[in-house]
């Protein structure tokens, strides 16, 4: 499916969009810079997840847990350290990779939905302890006012310094898809046992992957810290791990751009919604329920199957 | 951490049985939960939700009726609407999607978790409710210089009477027999010429219908809001994984392992007492990464 990437109308529509992106600060208010940092941010969270979820074929259910764990990573970092706020940005991502590290271990052996729900769970541990240890990080009220650091202070500031890190982020992860890990982290999704029988070292792998997924997430939870000056424990609540899920399954997530699209798209609606209603989440509930029941391979595996009629329109995983 | 140098042995065996009367709730709540991993295969997000619906139509429905008749009409009035709403849900949409893949259904009851969290917003607002248990549950008794709650002793003498229930269901009755050979294989019980589709909308029924009810006991120990479906359902799973997922007795000894760690924890670290569970769970699973008893599938 990535051939949607490579083939030349593909690169026509990513040009346009890069070139737009480029000049976006210069072009509209500064509200719409700051809803485009948001989607870059949320894009980036929602592909880090489709790294392990559709190209691992890993049940990851709450990794928002790592995007606010990156995000308080930096906060706590820049409150508590002193340091330069440089390094809270760079502490955030590895606190993130680590944690993938220990949840990953103590949930890889187990099958799919067992994986899935003990992720959820252990998740949900990090967060109740974010949530009630007050005195280190502000309970449910979070950390406002972070000192970023004054060259990406400005919303332009941040708007740059995102989509710059953003498209640095989304180049490799779309080199580590296809790179020899890439193709051999997928022949475990499609066939876990037929790839150990030719010497797949199928854990291995599969934390290889969760800690990168885990890792970018936690950028992306730093790029939050950047654009929005603020962290609360709402960043890392397992409803929002299945709404960047959605997000996932809106743009279709057996492609690489799916998910971002997804994000966007997402998260256009919710602001539009949210000027009319404040039920965004009945409003989001219905929109899920159409999309699995007239649209399950998303915006862009609708569109790529619609070009390629051959190429298999469903992938069970049973 | 000054509470440490105040645990009497006594004070242990109080938060032992207030412990053991939370566990009844989290069993009949994680027993339908795990009833409908063992026999649909789906991980019911929304299982949380219609806890907290059962829990709101108590609180109406006893506060519509008033006085005691109304407490006792309630608890059997909300897990019934609870039973017919999952019905409803499951005949009109569920039940197209059980060839799917997990994850779309996993989405489809998160989906069904905003729809209905939003719902209850809409119809019961977003303060909180309290409701008093009748006159008869009201009050504590001593236990060894200690009060203990009537209201607990009640749930301590149900959890039981829940399980036996259960049990005689799932073993003694035609539908039981059926749920249990279509969580072995469906396809075979089809073949029998068994409508598998009814099996399993039995089954999902009956499984929220112990959410409801679980909503409806806990109704008058805390207070009813918004955000309440979102904690049982983590301690629902947590419960179910460390019970082996569909496996009934699983899940009285998860609910058991859970209520008991967490009464435990509150006694000894209150502000992190939901660690504990936690850890529990995980020292659980690294001996026995499928749960302490045979699963189901």
């Amino acid at each position: 499916m990535l051939e949607n990437i490579k083939n030349h109308r593909g690169l026509w529509v990513v040009a346009g969009l890069a070139l737009l992106l480029a000049f976006w600060p210069s072009l509209v208010p500064r509200f719409y810079v700051y809803l485009v940092s948001l989607m870059l941010v949320t894009g980036l969270l929602a592909t880090s997840l489709n790294l392990v979820l559709g190209f691992g074929g890993l049940y990851q259910f709450h990794h928002a847990v790592f995007y606010g764990v990156g995000a308080y990573g930096a906060a706590l970092m820049i409150k508590w350290s002193g340091l330069s706020p440089w390094w809270g940005l760079l502490v955030g991502p590895l606190a993130a990779a680590l944690l993938s590290l220990v949840i990953g271990i103590i949930c890889v052996r187990l099958s799919q939905l067992y994986y899935g729900m003990l992720q959820i769970s252990l998740g949900s541990l990090v967060w109740a302890i974010v949530f009630r240890w007050y005195s280190f990080t502000g309970g449910d009220d979070g950390i406002h006012g972070i000192a970023v650091p004054g060259a990406i202070a400005s919303v332009s500031g941040a708007y740059w310094f995102t989509l710059a890190v953003t498209a640095a982020c989304l180049l490799v992860m779309y080199l580590v898809i296809n790179s020899p890990f890439g193709r051999v982290l997928m022949a475990t999704r499609d066939n876990s046992e037929r790839a150990e029988m030719i010497g797949v070292h199928l854990i291995g792998h599969q934390l290889i992957a969760l800690v990168i997924a885990g890792f970018f997430g936690g950028v992306a939870g730093v790029l939050f810290v950047v654009v929005e000056g603020s962290v609360f424990p709402d960043m890392m609540f397992w409803t929002l791990s299945l709404e960047i899920l959605v997000m996932c399954l809106l743009g279709g997530w057996f492609t690489f751009m799916g998910p971002m699209l997804g994000a966007a798209m997402m998260v256009g609606l919710r602001t539009v919604v949210g000027i009319y209603t404040e039920y965004w989440t009945l409003v989001l509930g219905v929109i899920l329920m159409l999309l699995i029941f007239f649209l399950p391979q998303g915006v862009l595996g609708f569109i790529g199957a619609k070009r390629t009629p051959a190429m298999a329109h469903s992938r069970r995983e049973d | 951490m000054d509470a440490t140098s105040h645990i009497t042995l006594a004070s242990l065996a109080q938060q032992v049985l207030v412990g053991l009367s939370r566990t009844t709730i989290l069993f009949i709540v994680s027993s339908g939960l795990s009833l409908i991993l063992g026999v649909l295969r789906i991980p019911n997000l929304s299982h949380g939700s219609l806890y907290m619906i059962g829990a709101f139509v108590t609180y109406s429905a006893a506060v519509f009726i008033g006085g005691s008749t109304g407490f006792w009409l309630a608890l059997i009035i909300a897990p019934a609407v609870v039973a017919l709403l999952s019905l409803a849900v499951e005949r009109g949409l569920l039940r197209f999607l059980y060839d799917r893949e997990h994850l779309m259904l996993l989405l489809f009851t998160f989906a069904l978790t905003l729809v209905f969290g939003d719902l209850v917003k809409l119809i019961w607002g977003s303060d909180y409710r309290s409701l008093t248990a009748p006159p008869l549950l009201q009050g504590s008794f001593d236990l060894a210089g200690l009060p203990f709650p009537r209201y607990n002793l009640f749930l301590l003498l149900l959890g039981p009477l829940v399980a036996l229930g259960l049990w005689l269901l799932t073993n003694k009755t035609k539908i039981g027999k059926l749920a249990k050979a279509a969580a072995v294989d469906r396809e075979m019980v089809a073949a029998m010429g068994i409508n598998v589709s009814w099996v399993f909308a039995a089954v999902f029924c009956i499984g929220c219908f112990l959410a409801g009810l679980g909503g409806a006991l806990v109704a008058p120990t805390q207070n009813i809001t918004q955000g309440m479906d979102h904690t049982i359902i983590m301690e629902a799973f947590l419960i179910v994984i460390i019970g082996g997922l569909g496996n009934m007795w699983g899940a009285l000894l998860g609910a058991l392992i859970f209520g008991l760690t967490d009464a435990i924890g509150i006694l000894v670290w209150p502000q992190f007492a939901i660690v504990f569970p936690y850890v529990a769970v995980v020292v659980v699973l690294v001996f026995r990464p499928k749960g302490l008893l045979q699963s189901t599938w």
